[in-house]
């Protein structure tokens, strides 16, 4: 089919088409509605031949798609924050069921207060729960992952959904050139789903999700979805080399930018990392040697290609796109996991930025190079910074004016 | 007709001895001795067979499935409270698609019967099968209807009847009556979506229960069966007494045996004589606090008013 100039949303939605997905459990969401719209709409004038139903909420809507998932049809669903916390408990439910059904999440920030920007605690609320993560940088990717995305979670040493996340906005509506295969190369990397786990059949009754009592036989079943999740850092390796043998495009766990010779990193996910790698070319310029390293799967959490691609530098500055209040950035807390026990470790630094959308100014990446070397120079390493520029600052002190609290 | 299962009797019966003897419940399930919701299902399953997948809620029948063992001949899902209905969506489609993608044999195909108390089908899932209703999903729901969060321990739910103690509505000097709410009218809000076949049924009436489900199976779309259970630890009586007190909870009008087709409301037993609402209630516990120390005189004849008012709106009222 060649280029075609797509939003993320609508490279998710040719994801889903050339999956050829069977089923689609669905239910509207700002800045995810997109995707269903357009999946929708090719439904109606029968360019897709798959089902499409409009559940009440995205709780009945993550039952619908797990139950249509362990009777044995490829199922899609998308949503977005609220609507992905509303679906909580059928999130941990559903991968729990062990079935390989794929969403897509669109980031955008929680209530209360209430908004529309992006940031990653609605994703990251569900970084527990068995299924695998893979965050997108570009509409590309996006699309990409969706097809990896099924043949990961159909993979029988894997058996778990998988959720793909991209930005609100400065993905979901940002177009960007998408090279679209052919529906027979996709096949060919992706083959139809032949269920030999989960399904219903009268003559092969079974019961799934049944309750467990005890926590020895709980633990189990626990310790199999962790092992299942490991074993998917490998999978995921051989599907990567197969994407990239059937469509030249090469992906990892991590995406490694100027990172070799490195000695000061930025460690980001999702869109801002480009923001992050213009930011990194800016301090080459400036004889800094920065670097960046995308998570691009955040679970299973690639240990591994982190502490080999992290050996020797001086520092790491992580910037989380989200706040575990009280506590600070979660990916931070995970990279430190991650490094603790490695006898070179770099000294690891944590910003909070890019909440509910907030730009990252260049700014404010100098600040965040700056104390990476002060840092380095003085061996202190502070609490995470909140990055805010004075600008914004100012803004905010005039919006409190008016609502009368200045 | 799609759904339809050639292995199904459709011919109404006459009598208990027509039921046929095959058990699709085995025994050995850890439901409490004398369980009204267990011999209703019992008996709905002899009406489905066995080409069924029971898509359930929380609640007390949860724990029928405890792994590696099931009590049942058919498949089954456990989703979650409020969302068995949307469990029996993604069922059904999937069902479908299977069979008109050539994948799975139109005679393999299953019937979904949603299985919930009445936590789940009164408060939390409302939403999810009110959906279901809306979509015209073909599938049969099937609420034991024990009037309380059973599972846990017995508090009050959406079906909880007035007057009633429960473990979060005991009686006392402020609330004499316990219950001090109403108990919602499912089978109204559920027939207000208009299904094709709506009716409620008692374990203690077989036979009105058997024939139900051999009517509703000519319909496509939902079929939804509210049954009035009998909770020997919940309501407080002998295990032996389950079924003669679900028989006097018709008897004495508080629980109308109908049916509805296409919203088209019929009473299928009126009993020729209404034994009076104080002969149901003093036989349990729950009940226990309106006859003593003292007698809730008021209390009492507002629920007979209730039956009474019930009754005479459909003008079957001697
Ligand atoms: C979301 C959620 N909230 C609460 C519970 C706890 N819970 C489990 S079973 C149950 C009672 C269900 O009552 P009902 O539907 O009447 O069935 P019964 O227990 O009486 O058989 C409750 C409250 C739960 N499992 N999930
Ligand atoms: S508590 Fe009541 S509804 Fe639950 S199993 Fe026991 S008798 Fe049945
Ligand atoms: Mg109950």
């Amino acid at each position: 089919m060649g280029k075609e100039m797509l939003t993320g949303n609508g490279a998710a939605a040719w994801g889903v088409r050339l999956a050829e997905v069977d089923y689609i459990p669905a239910y509207p969401i700002t800045p995810q509605t997109e995707i269903i719209e357009t999946i929708a709409k090719w439904i109606s004038d029968g360019a897709m031949d798959a089902s499409f139903v409009t559940m009440d909420s995205e709780h009945s809507m993550v039952t619908a798609a797990g139950a249509a998932s362990a009777t044995g049809v490829r199922t899609f669903t998308a949503t977005s924050s609220q609507g992905l916390l509303y679906g909580f408990e059928m999130i941990y439910t559903v991968a729990g069921w062990r079935v390989p059904l794929v969403m897509v999440n669109v980031s955008r920030g929680l209530s209360s207060p209430i908004t529309l920007g992006p940031d990653h605690n609605d994703i990251l609320a569900i970084r527990d729960s068995g299924f695998l993560q893979i965050h997108c940088e570009t509409c590309q990717e996006v699309f990409d992952s969706i097809l990896m995305a099924y043949k990961l979670a159909e993979d029988e040493r894997v058996l778990l959904p998988v959720i793909v996340n991209m930005d609100g906005f400065y993905l979901s509506f940002t177009r960007e050139p998408v090279e679209i295969p052919d529906v027979e190369t996709v096949r060919s990397f992706l083959p139809e789903y032949q269920p030999e786990h989960a399904f219903f059949k009268p003559a092969q009754p079974m019961a799934q999700g049944v309750a467990v009592l005890g926590g020895e036989f709980y633990s189990y079943f626990k310790y199999q979805m962790h092992l299942a999740s490991k074993n998917a850092l490998e999978v995921y390796k051989e599907v990567c080399g197969d994407f990239e043998q059937k469509f030249g495009r090469k992906y990892r766990a991590i995406e490694e930018y100027m990172l070799e010779d490195a000695e000061y990193v930025l460690v980001m996910t999702n869109s801002f990392s480009t923001l992050g790698k213009a930011a990194v070319k800016r301090a080459r310029e400036k004889g800094l040697k920065a670097g960046l390293l995308r998570l691009r799967v955040l679970r299973p959490f690639p240990d591994p290609d982190i502490k080999n691609a992290l050996k020797g530098k001086r520092a790491v500055a992580v910037i989380d796109q989200n706040i575990s209040v009280g506590k600070g950035g979660i990916i931070y807390s995970e990279m430190a996991g991650c490094l603790y026990n490695e006898i070179n470790r770099p000294l690891l630094l944590s910003f909070i930025g890019g909440l509910g959308g907030k730009n990252i100014s260049p700014e404010e990446f100098e600040f965040i190079f700056d104390k990476m070397t002060t840092a380095e120079d003085t061996g202190i390493v502070e609490t995470p910074h909140l990055l805010y520029t004075e600008n914004e600052w100012k803004e905010m002190a005039g919006l409190k004016e008016i609502a009368g609290k200045g | 007709m799609q759904g339809r299962d050639k292995d199904m009797d459709t011919a109404p019966i006459r009598s208990i001895r027509e039921i046929p003897p095959e058990e699709n419940v085995l025994s050995g399930t850890p439901a409490c001795a004398g369980c009204g919701g267990l011999l209703t299902l019992r008996h709905c399953l002899k009406a489905l067979g066995e080409k069924i997948v029971i898509v359930n809620a929380a609640s007390c029948f949860t724990l029928l499935s405890i792994y590696p063992f099931t009590p049942f001949k058919n498949s089954w899902l456990y989703t979650a409270m409020a969302c068995a209905p949307a469990g029996a969506q993604g069922v059904r489609d999937a069902l479908d698609i299977l069979i008109k993608k050539g994948k799975l044999d139109p005679e393999e195909n299953l019937k979904v019967v949603v299985l919930t108390g009445d936590g789940s089908a009164y408060d939390m899932g409302l939403s999810s099968t009110s959906g279901a209703l809306y979509r015209n999903l073909d599938f049969y729901y099937i609420c034991y209807d024990n009037e309380a969060y059973g599972n846990t321990g017995f508090q009050q739910s959406g079906a909880t009847p007035f007057g009633s103690r429960t473990a979060t509505s005991p009686p006392g000097g402020v609330r004499p009556a316990g219950t001090q709410l109403q108990k919602k009218d499912l089978f109204e809000i559920w027939n207000s979506h208009n299904p094709p076949y709506l009716a409620t049924i008692s374990p203690a009436y077989p036979v009105d229960l058997m024939n139900k489900f051999r009517k509703a199976e000519q319909y496509k779309g939902p079929k939804l069966f509210i049954s009035h259970s009998s909770c020997p630890p919940g309501w407080g009586f002998d295990p032996s007494q389950s079924v003669s007190l679900a028989k006097l909870s018709v008897e004495t009008g508080i629980w109308p045996l109908k049916e509805s087709v296409h919203g088209k409301v019929e009473h299928t037993f009126v009993p020729k004589k209404f034994k009076p609402v104080e002969d149901y209630l003093k036989e349990q516990e729950r009940f226990a606090h309106l006859f003593k120390p003292v007698r809730q005189e008021d209390i009492l004849k507002s629920i007979q008013g209730m039956v009474d008012e019930y009754w005479r709106k459909y003008k079957l009222l001697p």
